[in-house]
């Protein structure tokens, strides 16, 4: 049986890791190299790398950082971040990334879909959707969350994949932060109606809350931060406890 | 001790190549068929598209050198399926050193069926000499949205709506479905017990 993805998620700026993470266990915890190489030998399924670097030095040291990963650790990883070109991702997967996921650059410009599923295969394409509900309905929002848009979540959704988007990583930002759950109501309509993996991010608190996003919303995946980071869950307690309450897992 | 990985324009040579020195196995990338023949291992990765693969293939003759090498050689993904007979994928004659058509994915009637295939998959009924350090149940890490049918020639088989073949073995050529370079542990014993042919 395919299983349910469990994937932490890195921060990267500069080149290192960003939040102060606390492991006693490992030399450097502001390397992401080591940190994600950690998380791997732990179970992680995959890993996401998300640069939030804003210099010019951006594509330079991402692409040497890419390179470093893909030497050094054994499953997949997808690398996001103001990528928003097709030269941006051929760089990046020629030096070793499995995925790259693609959010606001996308939704200004939805044909760049297309070129990447069309260049490089729909299974390397995720699309990252930021949503938030209000007036009744989840709505796309860009630039990390700063921006606003009068589109439905699920309408944009709908159009990537028949574009090419080969999985949706989708936060909520209502959620995210909050550790009292998935978004479970948007994950659920998503996973339901897409035949496409949906990664579920935010508001990760408990292990139940995994369960819940797996069982009840129909995700695929579920992407944490924070929690795994801060060492507030290890991921082998997280994925005995699902396998305990009999969700397909690896382990 | 040299293995080589084919060059073209599906590969995902560059973590294989990382998986290999992982192992301090020498290797090169290359599409020069006197390389490809002289090498001890020759492995054929892969990552996209069947039509566009066997056309560029040959195009080179390196359908041909690939057909008639006689170290072991190791088919992955794409690899795998180009050395069937027949894809459904565009309609594209392959290799043909497994006599097995590859298909497609189909959501039985009225379930929604993701495809492709994105994730850990657990392998069973394994019998290959590469999986002598892979435990039964062993879970390894797919993309794909075409499948080889099971065979005389499968060696490992994982489900995905259907029975497939995860793995293929015949004389001195092996093939998996999934992606021993990025599947932790699991795979990295495999490409290990492969090297040690």
């Amino acid at each position: 049986m395919l299983t349910k993805r469990i994937i932490p998620c890195l921060d990267i700026k500069d080149g290192r890791t960003v939040k102060g993470i606390n492991f006693e266990n490992i030399r450097d915890a502001g390397d992401p190299v080591e940190l994600g190489a950690l998380y791997a030998a732990q179970g992680a399924d995959e890993l996401v790398f998300l640069d939030i670097t804003a210099t010019n030095e951006r594509r330079k040291t991402l692409h040497e950082l890419v390179t470093q990963i893909a030497k050094h650790i054994n499953i997949p990883f997808t690398v996001g971040g103001g990528i928003a070109a097709v030269e941006d991702v051929s760089v990046l997967l020629s030096a070793g990334a499995d995925k790259v996921s693609v959010n606001t650059a996308a939704y200004r410009n939805p044909q760049l879909l297309n070129d990447l599923s069309k260049e490089f295969g729909s299974q390397c394409i995720v699309l990252a959707i930021d949503t938030r509900f209000e007036d009744g309905d989840w709505f796309v929002y860009l630039n990390g969350g700063r921006v606003k848009t009068d589109t439905r979540t699920e309408d944009w959704a709908r159009e990537a994949v028949e574009r090419g988007a080969g999985e949706i990583l989708l936060t909520s930002m209502n959620n995210d932060g909050t550790k009292q759950g998935f978004a479970l109501d948007i994950t659920g309509r998503l996973s339901r109606n897409l035949n496409v993996p949906v990664i579920a991010s935010g508001g990760a608190g408990t292990m139940e809350h995994f369960a819940d996003v797996f069982e009840k919303a129909g995700a695929d995946a579920a992407l944490a931060a924070s929690i795994f980071h801060y060492k507030e869950m290890e991921i082998p307690d997280l994925k005995n406890y699902l396998y305990q309450r009999g969700v397909q897992i690896r382990f | 001790m040299k293995t080589a990985i084919l060059k073209y324009n599906a590969g995902n040579t560059q973590s294989v190549l990382f998986a290999l020195e992982r192992l301090g196995a020498e290797a090169v990338v290359t599409d020069d068929p006197e390389v490809l023949q002289s090498a001890d291992k020759v492995i054929f990765p892969g990552v996209g598209e069947a039509s566009t693969a066997m056309a560029y293939l040959r195009e080179r003759k390196l359908d041909e050198v690939l057909r008639n090498l006689q170290q072991p050689v190791l088919g992955i993904c794409l690899g795998m399926q180009l050395l069937c007979r027949h894809s459904e994928e565009n309609d594209t004659p392959c290799i043909g050193v497994f006599d097995l058509e590859v298909k497609k994915f189909q959501s039985p009637g009225g379930n929604l069926l993701k495809i492709p295939q994105i994730g850990w998959n657990n392998i069973t009924g394994l019998h290959s000499v590469i999986f002598e350090h892979v435990s039964q149940n062993a879970y390894m890490y797919f993309v794909h949205s075409y499948y080889a049918e099971l065979g005389p020639d499968t060696t490992a088989i994982a489900n995905y709506v259907i029975n497939y073949s995860a793995a293929l073995q015949k004389d001195n050529f092996y093939a998996v479905q999934f992606h021993p370079e990025k599947s932790a542990d699991a795979g990295q014993s495999l490409i290990e017990s492969f090297l040690k042919l």
